[in-house]
């Protein structure tokens, strides 16, 4: 009697199942907050593993990809990192990339063709882009030693050119009119937006992903806003594109709303948590750390593929070990080096008000 | 618990808005929830981890 209210009350979830949700939002949530991403790619597969059909878990992962982005927007609108007109201008390229991505799936299905040439582009994106940015933290590194400098946002922050990356700032030398003001007083042309917007929203529309790790560096590398603002705005474009997906698995009735409640109720936690972490944690580490897990999930989703391709179970469940495992550990350093950077932060004004 | 056994009966795009509606709701109530716990207890507990050794 009591088990089948506290069921109730849980939304169809056991306890166990519903905490077990409740921590694995969390860690998705410290990712949501601090890197702008990392919502579908780890939850959809992790619900395809425990047994859930695959429109129950594209669904619920969508719905909680749109709650989470929801509370994470909220986080970084506090501190002035959003740029809500770039991200309207990029959702038109967003919606009619995902439309054209979802037809180029349907035409390789009908060759035969579709998991292998989606298996090996997610793999080969995920490492490219991994590649690019431990890249990137590894010559910022070696440029100005790892100064600890941090990407608190106070509203005006990415005015300054040091945050914009090189290749960035050239794309925006080509002044290809009508251009636009961001927020942060840069200019950038309709077409590098709309362009943007539409690659991104193909990738998504091809892969089946939220698009997150995506959308922010392509805002950071190829449009040019501060690592703060492409994580802030990435944010809202996941808000907008999880709301168009929850929408369409919402008609259908698929999603589960006790695993998104379960997931958001840990995930609001850890994103108050991760978007607070960029405040204090050096710019740098965010990037190698965001690298690191790509390069990582690249090769967990490749070992996936390898398992159904030879048909080797033992495999499927070392991808996912890989997959989780690495988000999980990366989370854990994200906290550890979180409070390691608040403690010397806050303990010389500590110190000095001692010595008074 | 899916949206079609919560909201049985409701036609499928006033139940996705429902849904929608629904983790919208909980995500902001989560947000200014967690909001007032961290700012009861956030600036000890940011202080007390400056304190550890």
């Amino acid at each position: 009697m009591i088990e089948a209210a506290v069921t109730t009350v849980l939304l169809g979830l056991g306890p166990e199942v519903f905490g077990l949700f409740v921590a694995f939002g969390f860690m998705i949530g410290v990712f949501f907050g601090f890197f702008g991403m990392g919502g579908s790619f780890l939850v959809t597969p992790a619900l395809l593993i425990l047994g859930h059909p695959a429109p129950v878990a594209i669904g619920s992962s969508m719905a909680f990809v749109f709650g989470t982005a929801a509370i994470a927007t909220m986080k970084h609108h506090d501190a002035g990192q959003v740029d809500y007109k770039l991200g309207a201008l990029m959702f038109v390229g967003i919606a009619l990339g995902i439309e054209l991505g979802s037809r180029l799936v349907f035409g390789l299905e009908v060759l035969g063709i579709a998991n292998v040439v989606i298996g090996v582009a997610y793999v080969l994106l995920l490492a490219a882009i991994g590649a690019l940015f431990t890249r990137s933290a590894l010559d910022d590194d070696g440029d100005d030693g790892g100064t600890g400098t941090n990407t608190e946002g106070d509203g005006d922050d990415g005015s300054g050119d040091d945050e914009v990356p090189a290749i960035a700032r050239r794309i925006q030398s080509y002044e290809i009119p009508p251009m636009m003001t961001l927020a942060d007083g840069s200019r950038a042309s309709l077409w590098t937006i709309s362009g943007v917007g539409g690659g991104v929203g193909l990738v998504s529309g091809f892969l089946g992903v939220g698009g997150g790790f995506v959308r922010m560096p392509a805002i950071y590398y190829v449009i040019g806003t501060s690592l703060a603002a492409a994580v802030g705005t990435s944010l809202f474009g996941g808000l907008m594109s999880g709301a168009v997906g929850a929408f369409t698995y919402g008609r259908a009735g698929v999603i589960d709303l006790g695993i998104v409640t379960a997931l958001l109720v840990g995930s609001a936690l850890g994103a108050r948590i991760g978007s607070s972490a960029t405040a204090y944690v050096d710019e740098d580490d965010v990037t190698i750390y965001f690298g690191l897990m790509l390069l990582v999930a690249s090769a967990a989703v490749g070992i996936g593929e390898l398992a159904s391709w030879l048909a080797m179970p033992v495999l499927d469940r070392l991808s996912f070990v890989l997959l989780i495992g690495s988000a999980l550990l990366v989370c854990l350093a994200i906290l550890y080096h979180g409070a390691l950077a608040v403690r010397r932060t806050r303990r010389a004004p500590n110190l000095a008000r001692g010595r008074e | 618990m899916t949206g079609a056994e919560l909201l049985a009966g409701a036609l499928p795009s006033i139940r996705a808005l429902m849904v929608i509606g629904i983790v919208l709701l909980e995500a902001v109530t989560l947000y200014v929830g967690y909001g007032a716990i961290e700012g009861a207890v956030g600036p000890t507990v940011l202080d007390r981890l400056a304190d550890t050794r």
